[in-house]
């Protein structure tokens, strides 16, 4: 014990030793780039073809913004196809495997599993925000341009072979994500949104970056695989589980875990609507990609007890402060923590079927949240309006297309069949059973029932109450085929899991 | 051909989606209908040519996997939606397509000005894409979908008419409705269903796989003869077969699903959902052959409700109520061919079956039609000269369940008693001849009272023949039935016994098995034939000779028999004491017990107790949320320390 806190005071003494040791890695890094200008070569460019992609969308889009004037409609349009070609070569680029750049990013499979999940991500939130950008006179083409940015940064994270790309991804998702929390710069809770959430990113930042230079300290390498590879054998044990643990603490404040949650329900409720979505999924996902590429194959006693704690207080917490809410946005916000506190345990269950069982998860959570948040920003009406429960009774009635569709959505996320998300608990849970976890397993249940409370209380107000009259703006066309492509989507995983679990089976 | 297996399911799927979604938009019968029996109609063509493609290949290519996706995968089940083409499969689609396309075409004129035809095709054709299911599947996931889904359907058709008053001769008096007839139908037959449940998972658990292939192979190779589990395997898929197939003790579903549309009586309740379970005993028929136990009960069951069935038809006055107990009657028959080891007459009693009997159902049909929707046949008669078509083909069909030769009843039917027979099951085969008589006369019964005589009717109806649309179908079932029989012609009658070579492949583990009884000589064959030959004239003698010409002599009889009577006119009073010993206990326990006692004051009291509690902690919890961004890096900060706690000093 005493020992122990001795090594633990070290650590401060070790603090200056690391940025030490980074000093010495610049070179290091700069020997690496120059590596790649000399051995680059197309292969290794079409590996990447995904973020080239995207990246070269946002520049085009950059300079369309720049260059001619009212170009919203334009920007709005090459962004859809270059999201559509970037989904295109994230599918081509799937049989790949390995790693490129000096093994700085992974490539094909899971990299590009992600980068589809990106592609579509991004596609959703700038169908729904067209709309709702109209309606709030925000229609700038900026919006784009930082949705685009972000999507780099999550494929950056999700193919990251290495600590320092991993950070790099990090930080440009969450730098354009603080940008777009407050994109509605005239309204207050648009800007606490903002700040809320930048102060509490780089609190959390600096810890994980603070992790990554234990980590390199006590290995003398960022490579991940390396890292992962060698951690039994070496000596320095304190170091790394500490590292890795303030790593992981950077993630869990990403996707929300508790106790790093405060900031979520104030910020989802604050942002632009479609933009809170699009946080609570992509970049969920993002660092979900993380949690998987460094976690999954190397999950320690002690890590797998934090993720399990991590795991548990979200789904308790998550569902049940979510009963309690009346405002829609931060109902859901609630309910990410709590989705976020089930994927935790396919990443406490450390097998292939968690793993699987994540992605799986992902998908069809990006799909339905994603949908809510759409149906909700075209009820939504100016000022923050129609976003309370008592907004949505008979809704039904009064808009039948909207309510049906967010009535399963609402079943899905519940998790009731035949809906994605029934499959998606059913696999983190069977993962979980498999590797001795039945009490997580059977505590993910009994939150998930809670959960079907807040959810059918939305439902139970569309159709079982009247409401008062309340004005709607047009929806557009494109905005109920997509919602319809979204309801197809989810039913057609639900009803048939395995089309997307044997493409899972594949990624090595 | 084969490749095109999943189109034969996919069309009425198709066919159902569109008559579905957007039959209101569509409001034209003629194109609902056309879409309805088109997509049928392909079907049957399709497996025509697939059969044409069977018959071209040699024995043993002719058994065909087409898998679809892969459906289920969970731990070691391994389920696909996969389709298995082989001898038997081909036969019950080409019968479940073709004579299922029939009665569709029929229905156009049948269910002519209903303001629920869309409706009705639609669900038509979902019940023909579920029976294909479960006519198809290769395992028994795939099959218990279609289980379930022809249920459904079956409820759903019913209840077509859900708010039409409808006579159940017993429960409710005077105030049950179709609907209720559905529920009746739908939880008798729950109670089968949770046999066939329980049966899959014994299975699941003892091979390892729900797979046909697997499961038979696996259960041929390894399992002795009288196994126990395999003895509960097969009485549960028994239960399950009992509840579609209306046996006893679960019969007492059929005779009130008559309160559907008289061609959903010809379709499912008749020709083909109703052989679901005769199928699927036929399908196991390795598992039974390894339960010789399970095969006895099958056959003491199957004989016994061939018996008390044809009784209890004997006194109905209700037209479709007699076709329903001898519907009951002939499955009976099926089950006893089963039971007594012969698989391939029991299939061939399931076609010849289904041709006359939807034919004596559809023309059942143009009479309620003609005589504006009276079903008593104490009040019709005469309608010979009325509507020729309809008598002429009625007569076919009662002439082919009478067992008369050369029609296609006589084949099937001699076929099961002779094979019952020379198993030296002589008391099956007594009771079996016995029901032929009954049979014979209370079919004649029904043609008498109903086509000839006096007329008994009021002279402001006008009965006439039914329209082309619907007499066509039942000429051409008139030729099937006629005809249907000529593929199973015993070798004592010169005959090939097609049939029989055709599903030979199919049962060949199963007849492994089986210990073959000894097999009786040709003169006691031909003497067996004369015998039930006999049997059924003597029958349409009696039932012609009472009813037409003496029908004071019936008066005499119910009078001096009045307790039998009365035993067989409420039908042994099944309902009533389903009532008494399972319906009413159930109902008052659940009201009072479960509902007010355990439900109300416990459960509720627990429920409501722990959202309470719930939303309590909840309203509580939620004030740590204070919204100042110093706390929430507070509330941060605590989680790092313990979870570096945990890291470290762990």
């Amino acid at each position: 014990m005493q020992d122990k806190f001795i090594m633990f005071l070290s650590l401060f003494k070790f603090y200056t030793r690391d940025i030490l040791f980074l000093s010495q890695k610049i070179p290091n890094l700069s020997s690496i780039l120059i590596n790649i200008h000399t051995n680059m070569n197309t292969n290794e460019l079409f590996a990447i073809a995904p973020i080239i992609s995207v990246t070269t969308l946002s520049i085009i889009v950059l300079l369309i913004e720049s260059l001619i004037k009212k170009s919203e409609r334009l920007s709005f349009g090459v962004t859809v196809i270059g999201l559509f070609v970037t989904m295109y070569f994230s599918i081509t680029t799937f049989e790949l495997s390995g790693t490129a750049f000096n093994q700085m990013v992974t490539i094909g499979g899971f990299a590009s599993i992600f980068s589809v999940l990106f592609s579509v991500a991004a596609l959703l939130t700038v169908v729904f925000s067209k709309d709702y950008l109209q309606k709030e006179n925000a229609n700038f083409g900026e919006f784009y341009i930082l949705i685009l940015f972000s999507t780099i940064g999550m494929m950056l994270m999700a193919s990251a072979a290495d600590l320092i790309l991993l950070f790099i991804g990090l930080e440009l998702m969450s730098i354009c994500l603080y940008v777009l929390a407050g994109f509605f710069r005239n309204r207050q809770s648009s800007n606490e949104a903002a700040l809320k959430y930048f102060l509490l990113g780089a609190f959390a930042t600096s810890f994980l970056l603070y992790g990554i230079a234990l980590v390199y300290g006590a290995t003398g390498t960022t490579n991940i695989n390396y890292i992962i590879q060698n951690l039994s054998n070496m000596n320095n044990s304190l170091f790394i589980s500490v590292g890795i643990g303030l790593i992981l603490i950077g993630l869990a404040f990403k996707v929300g875990a508790v106790p790093f949650h405060m900031w979520v329900p104030d910020v989802y409720q604050g942002s632009p609507t479609p933009v809170s979505g699009f946080m609570a999924t992509g970049a969920k996902a993002a660092a979900f990609s993380a949690f998987v590429i460094l976690f999954i194959n190397s999950t320690s006693s002690e890590i797998k007890t934090v993720l399990i704690l991590l795991s548990a207080l979200s789904m308790i917490a998550g569902n049940i402060i979510a009963i309690a809410q009346t405002n829609v946005k931060r109902m859901l916000g609630y309910s990410s923590i709590a989705h976020a506190g089930y994927m935790l345990i396919g990443l406490a269950a450390a097998n292939q079927l968690g793993r699987d069982g994540i992605l799986f998860y992902l998908f069809a959570y990006m799909l339905m949240n994603i949908g809510a948040f759409g149906v909700i920003s075209l009820i939504e009406a100016n000022e923050e309006k129609n976003l309370q429960f008592d907004d949505y009774k008979g809704l039904g009635t009064k808009k039948p297309a909207l309510a049906a569709i967010l009535a399963i959505l609402m079943f899905s996320l519940a998790g009731i069949p035949p809906f994605a998300g029934f499959f998606g608990k059913y696999y983190i849970f069977i993962a979980a059973v498999n590797s001795n976890l039945t009490w997580l397993a059977i505590l993910g249940v009994l939150t998930s029932v809670i959960s079907v409370y807040y959810y059918l209380k939305l439902v139970v107000a569309m159709y079982f109450k009247e409401g008062e009259e309340i004005l709607f703006s047009k929806v557009s066309p494109l905005s109920y085929l997509v919602l319809i492509a979204i309801i197809i989507l989810i039913t057609g995983i639900g009803v048939y899991p395995s089309s997307i679990l044997t493409i899972l089976n594949q990624i090595p | 051909m084969i490749q095109f297996t999943p189109y034969i399911v996919l069309l009425p799927f198709l066919g159902f989606l569109i008559n579905g979604l957007l039959g209101k938009k569509i409001n034209s019968e003629k194109l609902s209908g056309l879409i309805g029996s088109g997509a049928v109609g392909l079907s049957f063509l399709i497996a025509l040519s697939i059969l044409l493609e069977m018959l071209k290949s040699p024995v043993e290519e002719r058994t065909h996997i087409v898998t679809i996706f892969q459906w289920i995968v969970a731990g070691s089940l391994d389920v696909a939606a996969a389709y298995q083409i082989d001898q038997l499969s081909i036969l019950m689609t080409l019968v479940v397509t073709g004579v299922g396309f029939l009665i569709h075409v029929y229905s156009i004129g049948y269910m002519h000005g209903d303001k629920g035809f869309w409706r009705f095709f639609a669900y038509l054709n979902l019940f023909i894409f579920m029976m294909l299911n479960l006519v198809l599947a290769n395992n028994f996931l795939l099959m218990f979908l279609g289980w379930e889904g022809v249920g459904l359907c079956s409820y759903l058709l019913i209840g077509f008419w859900h708010d039409k008053k409808f006579d159940t001769g017993g429960y409710k008096p005077g105030e049950a409705t179709t609907s209720d007839a559905a529920k009746k139908a739908f939880v008798v037959n729950r109670i089968g269903d949770f046999g066939f449940l329980i049966a899959m998972f014994l299975i699941f658990n003892l091979f390892g796989s729900l797979t046909f292939e697997d499961v038979f192979s696996r259960a041929s190779a390894i399992i002795p003869i009288g196994d126990e589990t395999m003895f509960w395997i097969t009485l549960l898929l028994f239960l399950g077969a009992t509840g579609k197939s209306a046996q006893i003790p679960l019969f007492v579903w059929l005779p009130d699903a008559m309160a559907g549309p008289t061609p959903v009586s010809a379709l499912i309740h008749a020709a083909t959902m109703v052989t679901a379970g005769v199928y699927m005993v036929a399908r196991c028929s390795i598992l039974y052959a390894l339960a010789p136990a399970s095969m006895e009960i099958v056959a003491i069951i199957g004989i016994a409700t061939a018996f008390f069935a044809a009784t209890m038809g004997l006194v109905q006055n209700d037209i479709k109520k007699i076709l329903a107990y001898s519907t009951i009657s002939q499955l009976g028959y099926m089950f006893l061919g089963l039971g007594v080891g012969a698989f391939a007459s029991g299939i061939f009693h399931v076609m010849t079956h289904a041709f006359f009997k939807a034919l004596l159902f559809l023309g059942a049909g143009a009479v309620i039609h003609a005589m504006h929707e009276e079903q008593d046949i104490q009040k019709m008669g005469g309608l010979k000269s009325k509507m020729p078509t309809t008598y002429k083909t009625f007569f076919v069909a009662a002439l082919a369940i009478a067992g008369i030769p050369p029609l296609s009843g006589f084949f099937s039917k001699d076929e099961i008693l002779w094979k019952a027979f020379s198993q030296g099951s002589y008391l099956f085969w007594i009771l079996g001849w016995i029901t032929a008589g009954l049979t014979a006369f209370y079919m004649f019964r029904l043609v008498s009272l109903t086509f000839e005589g006096k007329e008994r009717w009021s002279h402001e109806k006008h009965p006439h023949e039914a329209p082309k649309v619907m007499t066509i179908p039942l000429i051409i079932l008139a030729i099937l039935s006629i005809i249907g029989g000529f593929v199973g012609i015993p070798h004592a009658l010169g005959g090939g016994n097609a049939i029989e070579q055709w599903l030979e492949p199919i049962f060949a583990r199963a007849n492994l098995h089986l210990v073959s009884g000894h097999h009786g000589s040709l003169t006691a064959e031909y003497l067996l034939m004369i015998l039930s030959v006999l049997v059924g004239v003597v029958g349409i003698y009696f039932a012609r000779k009472l009813y037409l010409e003496k029908p004071e002599l019936v008066e005499k009889f119910s009078a001096s028999f009045r307790s039998i009577h009365k035993l067989l006119w409420n039908k042994y009073f099944v309902d009533e004491v389903y009532d008494a010993a399972v319906v009413t206990p159930i109902v008052k326990g659940s009201d009072k017990l479960l509902w007010k006692g355990f439900d109300v004051k416990i459960i509720d009291g627990i429920v409501n107790g722990s959202a309470k509690v719930t939303a309590w902690i909840s309203s509580w919890m939620r004030k740590i949320q204070f919204g100042a961004v110093q706390n929430y890096a507070m509330v941060f900060v605590v989680g790092i320390i313990v979870i570096l706690g945990i890291l470290i000093f762990r």
